[in-house]
């Protein structure tokens, strides 16, 4: 009887297993690829709001510091949205006819506040405080990048665990003095103080922020 | 043949549980069942989950004694630098750095408001900054609730300094400081 499998199945077969281990390899790569990938971490998400609200206008062009708006990003672990009233301190004289802010002031009127969509949103899970990184030498530029050139409100940092930790095994290199905190252009490498200093000052410890309990609490 | 059935059939059974616990979907833990601060809440007041306080509601730390009519702190320097800080976030875009009233805003058609450096304002009490603050004034809405008790006394102070720099002169200025001054590197004068 002839033998079942010819001589070349013995190659063919070294050939088989390694192409399908090729492939799983390939497979998790590109699922790997693809989990990171900004189309998963939304890196450059910018929905659409209720009123189409300029920080290239108001923060590059007025010059307005992040806590005219953003007033709880020192005391609190939420920035805060500013609300109608705030947008009212100049709209009230401001554009007055601007069918882009009929919203805005119809929000006045019927006292129900403006709903803007989400851009930042981590997970659950995550515990995050802006106080935190706010009084202790992180600038909004680190981690929500040049806000003074955003025509509509953009995602700019992953928001990964990775994103989080490289910060956090060494954050010396992105320290700023704190009345550069909300400076936008700034650049922690070359501008200032040393990080090495900042790190004293702010009498930061790395050793802890590496801990799980530190976001997952 | 039957000697192997028994240990196949428990790893086919184990293989199959751990199977079905990887499969098992994990309620989302990314989107709880809890409101984030400002997260829409439907079917509650205005569908938001942030209430607005019940008229009367006074904060916790809140001080209830009348507002004194003295700057109620000792006048420092770490005061007068806080001071600085919250002018230049909450009025300089309309009252200017200096208190000129020639801010961005204003270039942009905003109501000019007055100059801080008029005999008037430089004779009105601090408290009256105070006030102005809190409740408004014309067309400048209140800032009360952006600006902290404490802070109002803080930028009441530094425009009192900003008032009384503006008329300042060289005879004012410590010794070491005027020789520079007059050297003209006033800029690195500033600390
Ligand atoms: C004139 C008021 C104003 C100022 C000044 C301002 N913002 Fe905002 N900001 C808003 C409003 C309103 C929104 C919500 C609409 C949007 O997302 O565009 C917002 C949204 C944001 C968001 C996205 C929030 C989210 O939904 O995840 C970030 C980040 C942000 N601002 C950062 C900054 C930084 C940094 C500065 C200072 C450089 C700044 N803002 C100055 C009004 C302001
Ligand atoms: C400190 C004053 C100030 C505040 C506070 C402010 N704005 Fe404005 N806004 C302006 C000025 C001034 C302009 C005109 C812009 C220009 O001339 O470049 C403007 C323009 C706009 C426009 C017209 C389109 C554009 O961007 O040029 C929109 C929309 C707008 N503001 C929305 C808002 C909203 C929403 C808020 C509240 C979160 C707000 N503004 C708060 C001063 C302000
Ligand atoms: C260490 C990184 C980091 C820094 C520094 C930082 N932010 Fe954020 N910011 C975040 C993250 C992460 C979120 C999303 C929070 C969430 O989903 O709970 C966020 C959300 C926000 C929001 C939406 C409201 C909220 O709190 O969820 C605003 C507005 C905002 N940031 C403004 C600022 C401003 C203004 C500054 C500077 C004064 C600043 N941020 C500094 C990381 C940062
Ligand atoms: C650019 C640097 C940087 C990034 C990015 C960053 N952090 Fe931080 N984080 C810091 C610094 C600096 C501190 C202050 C450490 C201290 O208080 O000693 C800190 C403190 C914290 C604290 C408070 C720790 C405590 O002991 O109270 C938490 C929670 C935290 N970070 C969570 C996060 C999360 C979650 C992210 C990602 C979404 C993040 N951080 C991204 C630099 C960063
Ligand atoms: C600096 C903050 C920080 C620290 C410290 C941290 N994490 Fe995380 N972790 C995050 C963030 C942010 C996410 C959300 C990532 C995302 O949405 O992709 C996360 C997600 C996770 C997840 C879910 C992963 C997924 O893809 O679903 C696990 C599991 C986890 N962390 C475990 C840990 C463990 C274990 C430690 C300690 C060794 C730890 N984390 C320390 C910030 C942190
Ligand atoms: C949006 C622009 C704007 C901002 C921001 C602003 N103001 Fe004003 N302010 C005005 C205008 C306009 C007037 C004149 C009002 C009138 O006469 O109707 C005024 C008037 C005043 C006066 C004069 C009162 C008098 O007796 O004549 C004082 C004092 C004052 N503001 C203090 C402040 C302080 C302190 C801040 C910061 C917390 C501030 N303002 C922020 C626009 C502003």
């Amino acid at each position: 009887m002839a033998p079942l499998f010819r001589r070349r199945a013995n190659s063919l077969a070294v050939v088989i297993l390694v192409g399908i281990l090729a492939l799983l390899v390939a497979i998790s790569v590109f699922a790997y690829v693809v989990y990171r990938s900004p189309y998963q971490t939304d890196v450059g998400y910018a929905p659409e709001q209720p009123v189409p609200f300029s920080h290239q206008h108001h923060v590059g062009g007025l010059g307005l510091d992040c806590r005219y708006c953003h007033s709880g990003v020192e005391t609190s672990d939420f920035a805060g949205i500013p609300p109608t009233l705030t947008c009212m301190t100049c709209h009230s004289q401001e554009w007055t006819n601007a069918e882009m802010l009929a919203p805005v002031r119809q929000s006045l009127t019927t006292e129900t506040p403006l709903s803007w969509t989400r851009v930042h949103d981590l997970a659950d899970y995550v515990y995050f405080s802006h106080r935190a990184h706010v009084n202790n030498g992180v600038g909004c530029e680190s981690c929500h990048g040049r806000v003074d050139k955003m025509p509509m409100t953009v995602q700019k940092a992953p928001l990964t665990m990775k994103w989080c930790l490289s910060c956090h095994r060494n954050p010396a290199p992105n320290l700023r003095p704190l009345d550069e905190i909300t400076s936008m252009g700034y650049s922690p490498a070359t501008d200032g103080a040393s990080g090495q200093m900042l790190m004293q000052r702010y009498r930061i410890h790395p050793d802890t922020l590496k801990e799980c309990a530190t976001c997952h609490r | 043949m039957t000697r192997l059935a028994r240990p196949c059939i428990a790893a086919l059974l184990a293989l199959s549980m751990t199977l079905s616990i990887a499969a098992c979907d994990q309620p989302h833990m990314e989107d709880q069942a809890k409101y984030e601060t400002f997260e829409a809440a439907p079917e509650w007041a205005d569908d938001q989950s942030a209430l607005t306080p019940v008229p009367g509601s006074v904060a916790r730390d809140a001080r209830l004694g009348p507002v004194p009519d003295e700057l109620p702190m000792p006048l420092t320097a770490e005061l007068l630098e806080r001071g600085r800080e919250r002018f230049n976030i909450y009025c300089s875009p309309c009252h200017a750095r200096t208190g000129s009233g020639h801010g961005m805003v204003v270039q942009r058609g905003f109501p000019q408001p007055p100059t801080f450096h008029s005999e008037r304002l430089r004779q009105a009490p601090l408290r009256h900054f105070y006030d102005v603050i809190s409740d408004g004034f014309g067309v400048m809405y209140a800032y009360r609730d952006r600006v902290a008790p404490e802070d109002r006394w803080a930028i009441a102070a530094y425009i009192r300094a900003l008032q009384l720099a503006r008329h300042a002169s060289l005879a004012d200025v410590p010794a070491d400081v005027r020789q520079r001054l007059k050297r003209g590197d006033a800029t690195k004068v500033t600390p």
